[in-house]
């Protein structure tokens, strides 16, 4: 790219901001560490101030639990009080804290079903002082998203959207288009193999299905170490074998 | 046992539960109860006294229930739960506790809960147990079987009516009112329609002279909802410059809401610290804005800060530094809204059996700083029941080949463990000998299962080797 088109694209990237009624350059963004993540990632990482959907794939749609883990592991690296809305007590508090999130950031909220959850999660994201603020519910509406989205613009916090579905069959949901800024899917797959019997670092196939202003892209990574970074598998680092091709990507 | 004069009689007005074994009962004449029991122990009653004490425990339950209390004397306390009973959880654990109380401080109570006081009032005194709660809508069944004495009728006229037969208030309920009502006079109807909940009942509740409050009379009756949000302001306000003189901040509020005809309404809210903020103080009253029913128009609001805890000046901030949002505010609207134990914080706790790990705190309390250790592997989805799963395994130690939950079977592609769990034999004794052996699973897909055995394996004194889901691992 020439220097005159990079200078155009980003007078062009601000009056777009400009429109959106947000401060050109004001966009913060918490990268994964892993160049071949941030690469495809608009400013370069998950972008703050803003509402991200993350669901498992497979079973993982019902109990989330990989969704649960790809989500602490981003928040256990970002500054501040967490809040976590969910349905009924499934989460496993010390599963959490091995990636990172200390117990005495988080405030656990049972709301008891999806419409408290929205309520919950809107006004905590209005409300500020939060590093991030999460919500397990099943359906997520295009204006629910938007209310979410724009309370999230406004005051900077990091919302987050676990989608749980009750059977694997309803997660079609997922491809309804919500307004937030980005939509993960996170599968289990096979362990890092070990060379004696035992389960390695889990791993992860993780699609970025949609991302506002940026591509879709698909990865498959080591889940969060007990800091909450994910890792590219040694493996797959050198390029030695070639990445899973576009798995489950239709439904998008 | 308690003695006073009735005209020129000395007449026994209470016995303890010795003398009331012996038959000596409140009513009887002193000289017919020392004859029968030659040394008995006598105090002159004092009914000044009494009322004191019982205005004492009305203050005490308008601290620890609800805003709305007032004496019934000359042994009994009205609440006036409507509104207030969430916040200790739910009716059941506050009559629970409120007998419970009682009882720690040597007092027997008995706690009904019901539509009217006229039924509460009566199914306290006559139902022989301690706690008797009828759902709304259910008073008529319920007073239907008590005596007539439950009517809150005088003596004389409780006997004149079981000379003609009647037993019951649905005897009482069923006979033609006019009639009754040309021979007992009118009380017997209202008393009867005030059980019923077809006549309203005047409510004097208690006040604290002590408590900081702030009151505003409406010279025309208010109702639109705006209106009402500005004068809970206003009051916030007044009241929130007398805390700060007292150097008091509010835990908990009432506001009072005394309408045209006479309704009283109240509302509590509860903050997780104490707190001093106009701001904060009025959302939390104005979220509950919708609970109020203004009827014909509200002529007083009052508002007082039952529950109070000392709270100096804070500095608001510094030069230079960007000011921290303080989330008490947030965790205390949400609290209100869906129970101050909905809301919780994680705190380790030194147990090697999973549901043991975990205890939960208030939102605010102050950080432990503790954590987990992170040796094992740890799932972040645990059920609350652990649920069986069929398997094949082998014995003693090692992990299923495969296994079948929720319909689906699955095989075991990769294991670790067993990781042993021993019961805590210090908290009962049916875990004396019980053994878990924990594994984590993968299956051909990458799912990661935790299961467990119950048993060793070889002793079966340990567990029945039953498999179990617990968790899933993401």
């Amino acid at each position: 790219m020439g220097q005159a088109q990079e200078i155009a694209l980003a007078d062009l990237r601000a009056q777009i901001a400009r429109l959106e009624g947000r401060p050109h350059g004001s966009a913060q963004a918490l990268p994964f560490a892993v160049s071949a993540v941030d690469r495809r990632l608009p400013h370069g990482g998950l972008a703050l101030g803003g509402l991200h959907e993350v669901a498992g794939g497979s079973l993982g749609a019902v109990h989330g639990a990989a969704a649960a883990l790809f989500t602490a592991g981003i928040l256990a690296r970002l500054q501040g009080p967490v809040l976590w809305c969910v349905r009924a007590r499934d989460l496993f508090e010390p599963g959490l804290a091995a990636v990172g999130l200390h117990p005495d950031r988080v405030i656990y909220v049972e709301a008891g079903n999806d419409k408290n959850i929205l309520l919950c999660l809107e006004e905590s994201l209005r409300h500020g002082g939060l590093a991030g603020v999460v919500g397990e519910v099943s359906l997520l509406t295009m204006t629910a998203s938007r209310r979410l989205q724009l309370a999230a613009e406004a005051s900077g916090v990091t919302g987050f959207v676990i989608r749980r579905w009750r059977n694997p069959a309803a997660a079609a949901d997922f491809g309804q288009p919500t307004a937030a800024t980005t939509r993960w899917r996170v599968t289990a797959l096979p362990s890092t193999p070990l060379p004696v019997a035992g389960v390695g670092r889990p791993r992860w196939f993780v699609e970025l299905i949609r991302s506002r202003a940026g591509e879709c892209a698909d990865w498959e990574l080591e889940a969060c170490d007990a800091q909450g970074f994910v890792a590219l598998p040694a493996d797959l680092a050198d390029g030695s074998l070639a990445p899973a091709a576009g798995r489950g990507r239709a439904v998008a | 046992m308690l003695a006073a004069l009735d005209g020129a009689r000395r007449l026994v007005t209470a016995a303890d539960h010795a003398a009331q074994t012996l038959g000596l009962a409140p009513g009887l004449p002193l000289a017919q109860a020392q004859a029968r029991v030659p040394d008995l122990h006598i105090e002159a009653a004092d009914p000044v006294a009494d009322l004191a004490a019982l205005e004492r425990l009305g203050l005490w339950a308008v601290r620890r229930y609800c805003p709305l209390v007032a004496v019934d004397p000359p042994d009994g306390l009205l609440l006036d739960i409507a509104g207030a009973a969430h916040l200790m959880g739910s009716e059941q654990v506050l009559a629970e506790d409120l007998v419970q109380r009682s009882r720690a401080s040597g007092l027997s109570a008995r706690v009904a809960i019901a539509d009217t006081i006229g039924a509460a009032h009566g199914l306290a005194r006559f139902m022989g147990w301690p706690v008797t709660i009828v759902p709304p809508g259910g008073t008529r069944a319920a007073v239907a079987p008590l005596p007539i004495a439950a009517l809150r009728l005088d003596a004389a006229l409780v006997d004149r009516l079981r000379r003609l037969g009647f037993d019951t208030i649905a005897e009482l309920e069923a006979t033609p009112r006019a009639p009754l009502a040309l021979r007992f006079g009118a009380l017997v109807g209202r008393r009867l329609d005030q059980a019923h909940g077809r006549l309203a009942e005047p409510f004097e509740p208690l006040t604290d002279p002590i408590l900081i409050d702030a009151r505003r009379a409406f010279a025309e009756p208010i109702a639109a909802a705006e209106t009402i949000t500005r004068y809970i302001g206003k009051l916030v306000t007044a009241l929130v410059e007398r805390l700060e003189a007292a150097g008091l901040g509010a835990r908990r509020l009432d506001l009072v809401i005394h309408r045209v005809d006479g309704g009283l309404q109240a509302i509590r809210v509860g903050t997780a610290a104490p707190a001093r903020d106009v701001r904060r103080l009025t959302r939390l009253l104005v979220d509950k804005i919708e609970t109020i029913d203004p009827g014909f128009g509200i002529e007083l609001m009052s508002l007082t800060a039952s529950l109070t805890e000392p709270l100096g000046a804070q500095q608001v901030g510094t030069l230079g530094e960007p000011p921290v949002t303080d989330i008490a505010g947030l965790v205390d609207a949400l609290g209100n809204r869906f129970g101050p134990d909905k809301l919780y914080r994680a705190v380790a706790v030194q147990s090697d059996l999973p549901e043991r790990a975990v205890r939960h705190v208030s939102a605010l309390a102050p950080p432990s700083g503790e954590t987990w250790p992170q040796r094992w592997p740890r799932p972040s989805r645990l059920f609350a029941k652990p649920e069986p799963v069929e398997t094949l395994a082998l014995l003693p130690d090692q992990p299923p080949v495969q296994f079948t939950w929720r319909g689906v079977r699955r095989r075991v592609k990769r294991a670790d463990g067993p990781e042993r769990v021993f019961g805590e034999w210090w908290r009962r004794d049916a875990e004396r000998a019980a053994v878990r052996d924990y594994f984590m699973v993968e299956d051909e897909a990458g799912e990661r299962f935790w299961l467990f055995r119950s048993g060793d394996g070889e002793d079966p004194a340990t567990g029945d080797l039953t498999w179990y889901l617990h968790g899933i691992f993401g």
